[in-house]
């Protein structure tokens, strides 16, 4: 099985390789093919750590630090799972029309993200997270760029920001390295004493990180690049890219101990997300077109994620009461239920748009009235990935929210309850802006854009998403369990 | 002061001022020069803290690191660039033809 966890990282690589140098017919068909074949691998991958725990391998046989390490525990496995379905179903969405690409590198560079992002999740060591992050990060940017001119502006603009949160990351390995001599989170983690070193280490890579998962207030970069790439692009990014830096967080936070200032700089974190999540759903219910919209709904929606900090810290600190590791637990379960959620249901909800977008000829609120009398899948698409987002019960984010709230209760912080309820209020808001352009019929007939046809795929692919965002929520407890797995959460009281 | 602490806050010194100026300025060609001072200060602190380590004979891991990250800074600097060369001349061609 250890072939598995190389093989998810090593065969896209190869893959890009391939598809670069075929024509762009034949490159489609390969990437394609690969694409559904990586899918498949990372549910083998969870029904093999869901049944036998935590899985390692050593490339080469070299040992660590020198060789490359992967390892997937329950967390891993269930983010390249994330990865691996949402991966499959835009592919098939992206092979159903070429605009949808934005150029024939599309293949190539989202393979090669691809294999970023499965590094990113199994990569055993503090270094070998740094090179993932920084396949991904151009894998990212080479993706936004193929969305013309336009994009060309907010890609580099997307790549000085990444390379910079990257740079934060590696100084804060440094001092790791310095403090413990090793660069394995864990053993880092037993041989740190916490203190000043530790504090300023954890600090520099969760801003780096923070950066590129756009907590507000390092947002600035997102709306630009994930609303101006490929229609098949803008889900990836929101759905799987943003994911990858926050799962280096979650890593950190709960590899490396708790020290003195470690939980101020985690409460002045959940702050941030919680501003995020009402600011940016507000700047959101005000935009004209339905990208930009849903690209801000990225930046509230990650918001929600980083409370994970303070629920959690107080729970791992060296003497936890029973509260706090409950408080821990739910949170962590929470958190991972709302990652998925938010995967599911953000890239159905881009897809959708980026459908609208295609067939109205513009993704203008106004050009896109009757819509749902025209392309009625497109919209119920659209509604259902908004109903998602908010969190109703039964869907998949109302489990993660749910149990969001319990943890801000059990670990008396009762503040951000009115923070995950408000959050859900306003993405209801501007998910119905949305519905009510598609629902508004023009005054006359002819005022209405003539469509242009699309592939039936890109309106199937989206809508099983969507409908799978909603049914995993009467699913959840076999998917929250995979992220028990090998977690340090185990050992406390 | 040894010799690799001055080398470290040399390092350090360098990673902020060219965070600094990565931040303030809006210049394509003076971001991508920023970036990489930024990034030879990060590098730099790796290497003092190799040497720190044991000034005779320092962490061969370290340094291991600092060519990778050398080799990642090369690539991502190709690419800046060749971005960069592709606005500017959009930007040209939109005051080419406006005017």
């Amino acid at each position: 099985m250890s072939d598995l966890l190389a093989a998810l990282v090593l065969v896209p690589l190869g893959a890009a390789v391939v598809t670069a140098l075929l024509p762009a017919r034949a490159a489609g068909r390969v990437g394609l093919v690969v694409a559904l074949a990586l899918g498949a691998g990372s549910v083998l991958l969870a029904l093999e750590v869901g049944s036998s725990g935590v899985l390692e391998a050593a490339l080469g046989d070299w040992s660590i630090p020198l060789g490359i390490g992967l390892r997937a525990d329950g967390l891993s496995a269930l983010m390249v799972l994330l990865t691996g379905v949402v991966g499959a179903f835009v592919s098939v969405y992206a092979s159903g029309s070429a605009a949808a690409r934005g150029g024939a590198l599309f293949w190539p560079v989202w393979l090669v993200l691809w294999a970023g992002l499965n590094a990113v999740y199994l990569a055993a060591d503090l270094f070998n997270t740094y090179v993932a992050l920084e396949l991904v990060g151009l894998g990212a940017v080479g993706l936004v760029a193929l969305g013309g001119p336009a994009a060309l502006a907010a890609a580099l603009r997307y790549l000085f920001v990444a390379v910079l949160g990257s740079l934060a990351y590696l100084l804060g390995v440094g001092l790791v390295y310095a403090e413990t001599a090793t660069l394995d989170i864990a053993t880092a983690g037993q041989r740190l004493e916490g203190g000043v070193v530790m504090v300023t280490a954890l600090s520099l890579m969760t801003v780096g990180m923070a950066l590129k998962t756009a907590l507000f207030p390092l947002h600035a970069w997102l709306p630009p690049a994930h609303s101006g790439a490929p229609a098949a692009v803008s889900p990836l990014l929101s759905a799987l890219v943003v994911k990858a830096s926050f799962y280096v967080v979650v890593r950190l936070w709960f590899g490396l101990p708790g020290a003195d200032g470690a939980m101020a700089v985690a409460t002045l974190v959940g702050v941030l997300g919680a501003v995020g999540v009402v600011w940016a759903a507000v700047v959101a219910l005000r935009q004209t077109h339905l990208k930009r919209m849903v690209a801000y709904s990225t930046v509230a929606q990650v918001g929600y994620l980083f409370l994970l900090l303070p629920l959690a810290v107080p729970g791992l600190a060296a003497p936890a009461g029973a509260a706090e590791a409950d408080a821990a637990r739910l949170a962590w379960s929470g958190v991972a239920a709302l990652v998925v959620a938010h995967g599911l249901a953000k890239s159905a909800m881009f897809m959708s748009a980026g459908t609208l977008a295609r067939a109205h000829g513009s993704d203008r609120l106004d050009d896109l009235h009757g819509a749902v009398t025209r392309m009625p899948a497109v919209a119920m698409t659209f509604a259902l990935s908004g109903v998602c987002l908010a969190g109703l019960p039964p869907t998949l984010a109302f489990v993660g929210k749910w149990q969001l709230v319990q943890a801000a209760l059990a670990a008396g912080q009762w503040w951000w309850v009115p923070v995950l309820l408000v959050g859900g209020l306003l993405t209801f808001a501007y998910t119905a802006a949305g519905l009510r352009a598609m629902f508004d019929e023009p005054q006359r007939a002819d005022e209405l854009v003539e469509l242009r046809p699309v592939a039936r795929r890109m309106v199937v692919a989206p809508l099983v998403l969507a409908v799978l965002a909603v049914a995993l929520g009467l699913r959840s407890v076999e998917l929250l369990a995979l992220v028990e797995v090998g977690s340090v959460l185990g050992s406390l009281p | 002061m040894t010799d690799g602490d001055v080398f470290l806050l040399l390092g350090v010194g360098l990673a902020v001022l060219g965070t600094v100026r990565l931040v303030l300025t809006g210049d394509h060609l003076r971001r991508v020069v920023a970036l990489n001072v930024a990034g030879s200060g990060v590098l730099m602190v790796l290497v003092a803290v190799a040497y720190r380590s044991n000034p005779e004979e320092p962490d061969s891991v370290l340094h291991a690191l600092v060519l990778t990250g050398i080799v990642i800074t090369v690539s991502v600097t190709g690419l800046a660039l060749a971005m960069v060369r592709r606005v500017e001349r959009d930007e040209q061609d939109r005051q080419a033809s406006h005017e």
